[in-house]
């Protein structure tokens, strides 16, 4: 299992979900252009002005889901909070079948802390869509909020109360800190370049039971996992393939080679951990790497090499990598499945890793 | 997407609780009798379907009994794990990060005592050995076992007690054997409810009523025992239920049970034993003990009536003591009553034999005495300790009752 908590509530999430829905119902040119130009709006900040295109453009297609989805994340966005939920739930009503919807407004409400109206929406969500990883991230902190406040009742905390307000301001942390970063979108929406040299994926038998209805990923290629070629939810893949410039120039040159290696290393290190060889797993790490709360570099060793060893078969396996190079870092982020005798997880994973001695070393380890 | 396999997580604590001990030789199988249809029984379920790992079922079942007791503080700490599940593994019964340990600890261990006291249940062929002989007029009896912080009550079948149901409770916070005021433990002795005082008249602490019972009774005062308002009470609005060890020394239910039992509880008649831990006797065992004291009290009356002073000295103990008078003096002036009589006629009516749960092999014996002789007559509700000496029964204290 990760040291880190599961991801929060995102902007990215958010962003991310936008694009995918543009795929799902993109249509003709006039209309693609109409609505890049209000995300280009909403990129620069200029949320007025993209509202106000926004409702020009559903004046004209009062039905169009795309044009209100698009509302619903301008009123997020512009911090009106009442008007968005209004905006999504209407979307819920009128298209049921799309988990997008509902999973915006259950961050909404989580945001409310109206924990258990942002239980159902995911739930919904998650009923519609089944693979719908996002969702599911999401309703797993919902679930440790919606925790939190029975155990408060069972043990008679309240926020006024000392150790209550500790654990609270725990989570309050996980959740606000993922509230955008300036106006920027988090995820650099980079063009999907093929990843790495794909290796076959492995004909492994499938994992016994996913839990998730396979669906074809559009442009994933799985980077030989050491173990497990599994199926992912297409979420990621299509954000990856999301038709917009990217914010860099993609790839220079001469980084290619670059990004092999790094996402070499991550594979690597997935497959030592699958192999719960402690030793290599460690040796992953950079010297300077940032050890979780700033824990002792021996303590987290300790932690990691505990779990690690604990009794029955660990899988991790990575998928739908995308490396972004900057000098001799290396930013990678990926799906990471995680799979043993206690717990099935997916999660979004990011590693920053730093090019030592021609080794790539991770720095920074974080979920999301 | 996540699946946490914890089964057996919250059973574990349970798992390892020995059958409830039935001393004797019989020891019949555990009867599924169950009373209490309420809480318990959702909570097991909700064990059951843990066990099963269907934690989705598990919620579900603990969200509806939460819906019909919204103040039931180990629901919601289970409902917590239940949810935290879903999100990360869980380690143990109560994950909330820095919770107060002392009150994690107290739901923990009201979680075991519930699990247990639903899942051994008394065999229908064990009866607690206590309850020898109930009069006729005493139409229940409770049982208090705070070891396991049960409290069971039994029906008056024609002397033989009958299980009607059983009730999770708490006592007091250091514990059991109460010795001196304010050392917040229960007394354990055989007791009886002497009031019931209505909800009116107390405050919300105690809930939806009080039975004060009889502490200390005539064997705690000889022995140096205090303290008093020792009673059976309900449980403050705020709270369904407290933990296992919570009062002064008070037996506390949840007011539903408190409720119900309240019913049955006739004040200044109905026993109210209080054990550490019930000993179970086979049927067969119970009817000889019976026997053995049924015979030995019947001696001691015809022992009486044969006017040989000192066939009937020889059921007392040497150690006893009435009042301010020991056996020597006693004695004395049996042999000098007794000198005076042409004829005695005694009889026993409405007889009730308890023993003690305590460390003394000790019975308490009451009972209506219709006494006549040639020269005095009277009727007086009496009664005795018996101690068992030397492989004997022995009268070691008397007095009216």
């Amino acid at each position: 299992m990760s040291t880190s908590l599961p991801t929060r509530f995102q902007t990215s999430r958010l962003t991310a979900v936008f694009v995918a829905l543009a795929l799902v119902l993109s249509s003709p040119v006039a209309r693609a252009d109409n609505l890049a130009e209000i995300q280009k709006l909403m990129k620069s900040g200029q949320y007025p002005q993209a509202l106000e295109k926004t409702d020009a453009y559903i004046a004209g297609k009062p039905r169009d889901a795309q044009g209100r989805f698009m509302k619903g994340l301008i009123l997020t966005e512009m911090n009106r909070p009442a008007d968005a939920i209004a905006v999504f739930t209407k979307l819920t009503e009128d298209y049921p079948e799309l988990p997008e919807p509902y999973n915006n407004l259950a961050v909404l409400y989580a945001q409310q802390k109206q924990y258990e109206k942002a239980r159902t929406a995911l739930e919904m969500a998650i009923r519609t869509h089944p693979a719908y990883a996002i969702a599911y991230e999401n309703l797993g902190d919902v679930y440790a909020k919606l925790a939190s406040q029975a155990y408060d009742k069972a043990l008679q905390l309240d926020s006024s109360n000392a150790a209550a307000q500790g654990k609270l301001s725990l989570i309050r942390d996980l959740v606000s800190t993922n509230t955008r970063p300036g106006g920027k979108p988090a995820t650099p929406v980079a063009a999907a370049k093929p990843a790495e040299p794909a290796a076959k994926p492995a004909a492994e038998p499938a994992r016994p039971a996913a839990v998730e209805a396979p669906k074809p990923a559009a442009t994933v290629v799985p980077v030989a996992p050491p173990a497990v070629a599994a199926t992912k939810p297409a979420e990621p893949a299509k954000v990856a393939e999301a038709p917009k410039p990217a914010e860099k120039p993609a790839t220079k040159t001469g980084d290619a080679d670059a990004e092999a290696e790094a996402a070499a290393a991550v594979q690597n290190w997935a497959a030592a951990w699958s192999k719960k060889d402690v030793r290599a797993y460690l040796g992953h790490y950079a010297a300077d790497f940032q050890t979780p709360n700033g824990m002792p570099r021996k303590a987290w060793e300790t932690e990691r090499q505990q779990r690690i060893n604990k009794p029955g078969k660990i899988l991790v396996s990575v998928d739908d990598l995308k490396v972004t190079i900057e000098g001799n870092k290396a930013t990678v982020k990926f799906r990471q499945t995680y799979k043993s005798a206690s717990l099935n997880s997916s999660t979004g994973k990011t590693l920053v890793l730093v090019r030592v001695g021609g080794k790539w070393l991770i720095q920074q380890e974080r979920v999301g | 997407m996540r699946r946490i396999a914890f089964g057996g997580l919250l059973l574990t604590v349970v798992a390892a609780a020995p059958a409830l001990p039935v001393l004797g030789r019989s020891a019949a199988p555990v009867a599924a009798t169950y009373s209490d249809a309420g809480l318990e029984s959702q909570l097991a379920r909700v064990y059951a379907e843990i066990e099963k790992n269907r934690l989705d079922k598990a919620l579900e079942l603990t969200e509806a009994m939460l819906r019909q007791y919204p103040n039931f503080r180990l629901g919601h700490l289970i409902k917590g794990d239940l949810l935290l599940a879903r999100a990360r593994p869980i380690a143990t019964l109560g994950n909330a990060a820095n919770a107060p340990a002392d009150r994690l600890a107290d739901l923990r261990e009201e979680a075991v005592a519930r699990l247990k006291g639903y899942r051994q249940k008394p065999s229908s062929n064990a009866v607690p050995r206590y309850l020898l002989q109930m009069q006729p007029d005493q139409k229940y009896a409770v049982v208090v076992d705070t070891q396991t912080a049960r409290l069971y009550l039994y029906q008056n079948d024609q002397g033989r007690p009958r299980f009607v149901a059983d009730y999770y409770i708490s006592h007091g916070k250091l514990g059991a054997e109460k010795r001196r005021e304010g050392d917040k433990k229960t007394p354990v002795g055989v007791y009886h409810v002497t009031a019931s005082l209505p909800r009116q008249k107390l405050t919300d602490f105690y809930g939806s009523g009080a039975f004060p019972i009889n502490y200390p009774n005539e064997w705690d005062k000889r022995q140096g025992r205090n303290g008093h308002g020792i009673w059976l009470h309900g449980t403050p609005s705020d709270t369904f239920s407290r933990p296992p060890k919570a009062s002064d020394g008070c037996v506390v239910l949840a007011n539903t049970d408190l409720d119900a039992l309240a019913k049955n509880l006739q004040p200044g008649l109905t026993p109210v034993i209080i054990s550490n831990e019930i000993e179970w006797l086979s049927l067969d065992d119970w009817q000889k003990e019976r026997a053995a004291l049924g015979k030995a009290i019947d001696d001691w009356r015809s022992d009486w009536e044969s006017r040989d002073t000192e066939r009937f000295l020889r059921h007392y103990s040497p150690k006893f003591k009435a009042g301010k008078q020991g056996f020597d003096e006693f004695a004395r002036q049996k042999r000098q009553v007794n000198a005076g009589k042409e004829w005695i006629k005694v009889k026993t009516d409405n007889l009730s034999v308890f023993r003690d749960p305590g460390k003394d092999e000790l019975v308490v014996v009451t009972f209506e005495q219709d006494y006549r002789s040639n020269n005095l007559s009277n009727q007086m509700k009496k009664r005795q300790y018996w101690i068992r000496e030397d492989g004997s029964w022995k009268i070691i204290y008397e007095g009216a009752a």
